[in-house]
């Protein structure tokens, strides 16, 4: 009888926002906030830009996964100088 | 003094770079792939200007996962002169050998001038050539090249007179402090956001920038050696 083929490991969805700190002045929100208040948008107080950043990942559990995503942000995908974020983890088909 | 200038994909400053170190200065020069690990019998290592990986993510971000980084550390960490211009800081300072990082110039716009640049000390092998406050004319060209750090990396960086370059009277870019180039503690690894490579040959119009290299060879000529004694 062959070997059972293993079993693929699962594949979760991670949505990944990264935005300047809020202590970093951010030039292009700026620039926006004031466009936007050109345009009669005079309520319009502040606007911040950001990275939207979406990536599948296997993983044997959603902690291993949260932790994998978690690594990548703080090594990689962001400058912890003048960056922050927060993603969202689900499970992905 | 043998010199080693890192490309990386989308490295555009490269050859000006080797123009100045093998052909202007007559110093051996060896233009390395970023995905070489051996930097071999090198003084002198140069992270040049240019758009590594297409400033994708973050400028320099990518660059500084290259296989040839590993060498660059190590190389920085025994204390060998490393100097990264341009692109080449904003690699720096991802990789960690500097401090702080570059963020969007304050207008947003890319700017490619000429600017004034004051030399803040001259007792490291990149400056002994100049004066204190010698008013240097050098080119800029980025789009994020406006220094970063927070205020208590900040204060550190003056108690330890790491900062080597401000530019004087106008801000391009609107860096913290007006500062144009940092050292390490240690006065080995230097980057900049100006370009001196592009003030080394009179035929493009200037040279401030020639007495960084001549300054780094006098020192190694006297020193007969690449580690700084400070």
């Amino acid at each position: 009888m062959p070997p059972e083929p293993p079993t693929p490991l699962p594949v979760y969805r991670a949505e990944i926002y990264i935005t300047l700190k809020p202590s970093v002045l951010d030039p292009a929100g700026t620039a926006i906030t004031k466009g936007l208040q050109q345009q009669q948008y005079e309520g319009v107080q502040q606007v911040r830009i950001g990275k939207y950043i979406e990536l599948t990942l296997t993983a044997t559990d959603p902690a291993t996964a949260h932790a994998q995503v978690e690594r990548m942000c703080q090594e990689v995908l962001t400058n912890p100088v003048i960056e922050t974020y927060r993603f969202t983890l689900e499970a992905g088909r | 003094m043998k010199c080693a200038i890192v490309v990386f994909p989308g490295s555009n400053c490269d050859r000006d770079m080797a123009w100045v170190t093998e052909q202007i200065l007559q110093q051996p020069t060896r233009l390395v792939w970023h995905g070489e690990t051996d930097l071999g019998e090198a003084d002198l290592v140069i992270l040049p200007g240019g758009f590594s990986y297409g400033d994708y993510l973050r400028c320099g971000a990518l660059a500084r996962f290259s296989p040839v980084m590993g060498a660059v550390v190590r190389h920085a960490q025994a204390g060998k002169w490393v100097l990264g211009v341009c692109n080449g800081f904003q690699i720096l300072t991802e990789a960690g050998l500097l401090p702080g990082t570059l963020m969007r110039n304050r207008e947003l716009r890319f700017i490619c001038d000429q600017v004034a640049v004051r030399v803040e000390r001259r007792d490291l092998a990149w400056t002994c050539q100049y004066d204190v406050n010698q008013i240097l004319t050098l080119p800029i060209a980025h789009g994020e090249g406006c220094y970063y750090a927070e205020p208590p990396v900040l204060q550190e960086l003056e108690q330890r007179r790491q900062v080597v370059f401000r530019y004087h009277g106008t801000n391009p870019n609107g860096s913290v402090a007006e500062i144009a180039g940092i050292c390490n503690p240690q006065g080995n690894v230097l980057g900049m956001m100006p370009h001196p490579e592009r003030a080394s040959d009179a035929d493009l119009g200037g040279t401030d920038g020639l007495g960084l290299f001549q300054g780094l060879l006098a020192w190694y000529a006297e020193n007969a050696c690449c580690r700084l004694s400070l």
